[in-house]
């Protein structure tokens, strides 16, 4: 079976900046596949280049088997695209905004209700898309990428902008959409995100792929790093890493962000019982590690959104 | 028109294309269109009311200027008048217009006022009596040679014999223009240009601002369907604009008569609007933003207008206007148009500038090409 996409030395550069410096990646047919990094990472212009709106310096692509440059119109009716910037005409409301959408694709007004009702939408259906908020405009702009049932959908960070309830029903509805067989390709800011949706993650910075996996796998090579936060104020930095240092225990990363002092360690034990010694344990979490801790550990910095 | 491919498509959930309603790409497009024109108030003031107001203000303003017909008031019956054969009524009444009255008095005080040049009653014994004001030399002086040249030719019917000597009479000005005559095709020339310019000018920067053009790049649709989309529905505007015009410039009150082959106007009018709609194309390709849009297209338009006729008849313009107004598209709407409205001109007057407003936008087009973006980065 040949995979949903694969992409092969990507490279994009706009004057100066190196926005994609050779990223390499495949996607299977019905996967779930997610783009994570902070911004200016070259999320946005990987994904515009393998969609085809861009036309990469270097690099080789196929989508479904099919070159996606130039615009390849026996391609496009099989792929649904959200761009992180919503692309609606003027001085239309949301119903007809769909309906203008769908017909595109020869789909009729009854699918394209349907669709509107799924993002739930359907209140709100004769408002002018220019007055709709960022999450029913986020919705609607994605209601519009899946109108036409195409095969492969691309989500640029989908979920920016959404309060937690309608992320929670963008989330229902993504997973449904990806079992219904469609294969799905976002970019997100947010590990959580990531880690609830994603069969597999390629992280990127500056404008490459460090790595690539199941968030699950990508986690476990660094699963024996956890990581304790009590609250601040309790304890300086200087003088915990003085003690964890006299206690024994090895740190992997120490940061004091004025909320809270938190601590990366192999070592959790002795870091518990210096904690407890100084009584700093006020707002104590202990956690395992997550996607937050394979990019710092994968770029040597703190994750920032 | 191309529709999409899509039907055909099979999906991975297996929707059974026959299920799915049947719709195109090119009607969506036309109806979106159609309703960011409606919904605009601005743009709807200025293509439709506008000019509309100007043909009402300016028909009205002109109106009495270019009659110079006579005006008399017959009071009574007057035989003479009213047994003219025919053809000979039909000849009076080019020159004359007649108005019945009862009231004599109320008549004489209208000739005092200048509102009618004369007043024609019966006297005694077949006498016609004629009164006149001296007000106006010129009028007073037609208004007597007219009516004494129908009492002779009258006279001489009567005698039996044909008559030796017959004078056609026929009003000069006929033959030149009414205002309502160069104020319907100019103004409505100036109307078709406003639209068709910004109707394609706006859709092109509004969509690429919106960045719904670079949207539309990763939809089936193609480009011709969104070209012919928009040639659609700024051709059903202009010939809505026209219908307009018409219907306001035949009512009695501006008189304006259609001659045989007004049709023309509707081929005239389509090749007119791509002819302008190239216009917007350019400018809708350089300028990134609406005001900026707006703008290039009033230094376009307006001028345009000006000097190619819209506003003041180029036949009595000075010679350089009427060598400028050849290089304007306008001139090959409002030149032909005039002539195949009220005029009687035919095919071979609308043919040659059809050709020379399609050859424009062709050229517009390929320069608009050279400078079109998808978006704006
Ligand atoms: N059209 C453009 N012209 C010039 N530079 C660009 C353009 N688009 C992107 N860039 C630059 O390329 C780099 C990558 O941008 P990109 O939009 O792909 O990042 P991203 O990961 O999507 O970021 P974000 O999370 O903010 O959306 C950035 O430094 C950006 O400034
Ligand atoms: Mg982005």
């Amino acid at each position: 079976m040949t995979a949903a996409i694969s992409a092969d030395g990507i490279r994009k550069r706009y004057g100066d900046v190196q926005a994609v410096d050779g990223v390499s990646l495949t996607v299977e047919t019905g996967e779930f596949y997610g783009i994570l990094g902070p911004n200016g990472a070259g999320k946005t212009t990987t994904l515009e280049i393998l969609e085809g709106i861009r036309e990469p310096d270097e690099g080789r692509i196929e989508l479904l088997g099919l070159a996606p440059w130039p615009r390849n119109s026996k391609l496009l009716p099989r792929i649904g695209v959200q761009f992180q910037a919503s692309a609606f005409f003027n001085k239309l409301t949301a119903r007809e905004t769909i309906r203008t959408f769908a017909s595109f694709y020869g789909v009729g007004p009854k699918r394209a209700d349907a669709m509107l009702e799924r993002v739930g939408l359907t209140d709100s259906a004769t408002v002018h898309t220019d007055k709709m908020s960022g999450g029913q405009a986020q919705r609607l702009s994605i209601a519009c990428a899946l109108a036409h049932d195409p095969e492969l959908v691309f989500l640029d960070e989908p979920t920016t902008g959404l309060d937690p309830q309608a992320r929670r029903n963008l989330w229902d509805l993504l997973r449904d959409i990806n079992s219904e067989g469609r294969t799905v390709v976002l970019t997100t800011h947010y590990l959580d995100e990531a880690e609830v949706l994603c069969d597999r993650v390629s992280v990127m910075d500056h404008g490459k792929v460090l790595k690539t996996g199941a968030p699950a796998a990508l986690v476990r090579e660094i699963d024996d790093t956890v990581r304790v936060s009590v609250e601040s104020g309790q304890l300086s930095a200087a003088r915990a890493r003085e003690l964890f240092g006299a206690a024994g225990a090895e740190i992997a990363n120490l940061e004091d962000n004025s909320v809270s002092l938190s601590v990366s360690t192999r070592a959790p034990a002795p870091v518990l019982s210096v904690l407890a010694e100084q009584n700093a344990l006020r707002g104590l979490e202990v956690r395992g590690a997550t996607l937050e801790d394979v990019f710092l550990q994968l770029t040597g910095r703190e994750y920032r959104a | 028109m191309s529709t999409t491919s899509a039907t055909a498509q099979q999906t991975p959930t297996g929707q059974p294309p026959a299920e799915r309603e049947r719709v195109s790409a090119f009607a969506g497009l036309s109806r979106v269109m159609l309703l960011g024109f409606l919904r605009d108030r601005g743009t709807l003031f200025f293509t439709l009311v506008l000019p509309l107001l100007f043909l009402l203000l300016f028909g009205s303003l002109y109106k009495s200027s270019g009659t110079s017909h006579v005006k008399i008031a017959e009071v009574g019956s007057v035989q003479l008048l009213d047994q003219a054969p025919g053809d000979a009524r039909a000849q009076l009444d080019k020159v004359l217009s007649i108005t019945k009255y009862e009231d004599q008095n109320a008549a004489l005080e209208k000739v005092r006022k200048g509102d009618l040049d004369g007043l024609v009653t019966s006297g005694p014994n077949g006498q016609v009596v004629l009164r006149f004001s001296a007000s106006d030399q010129v009028k007073s002086g037609s208004v007597q040679a007219i009516l004494n040249s129908v009492v002779e030719s009258a006279n001489q019917a009567a005698s039996g014999k044909a008559p030796a000597f017959t004078l056609a009479a026929s009003q000069v000005e006929d033959n030149s223009l009414k205002p309502i005559q160069y104020l319907t095709p100019g103004l409505l020339g100036y109307a078709i240009a406003m639209g068709a310019v910004y109707g394609a000018s706006f859709t092109l920067v509004t969509w690429r601002k919106k960045r719904v053009l670079r949207r539309l790049r990763l939809t089936p649709v193609s480009p011709l369907a969104i070209v012919g989309a928009r040639v659609g529905v700024s051709v059903l505007v202009a010939l809505a604009q026209t219908a307009l015009f018409l219907v306001v410039a035949t009512m009695p009150y501006f008189g304006l008569k259609l001659s045989g082959n007004w049709w023309l106007i509707v081929p005239l009018v389509i090749c007119a609007t791509i002819a302008f709609m190239s216009i917007g194309l350019v400018t809708g390709s350089i300028a990134k933003s609406e005001e900026a849009a707006n703008g290039i297209n009033q230094i376009i338009v307006l001028p345009m207008s000006f000097l190619g006729g819209a506003f003041i008849p180029l036949d009595v313009a000075p010679g350089w206007l009427q060598t400028v107004s050849h290089a304007l598209p306008l001139r090959y709407l409002i030149d032909p148009a005039k002539s195949v409205l009220s005029k009687g001109g035919g095919v071979m007057d609308a043919l040659p500038s059809m050709g020379i407003l399609l050859a424009f936008a062709a050229v517009m087009t390929l320069i608009a090409s050279r400078f079109f973006n998808w978006d704006d980065a």
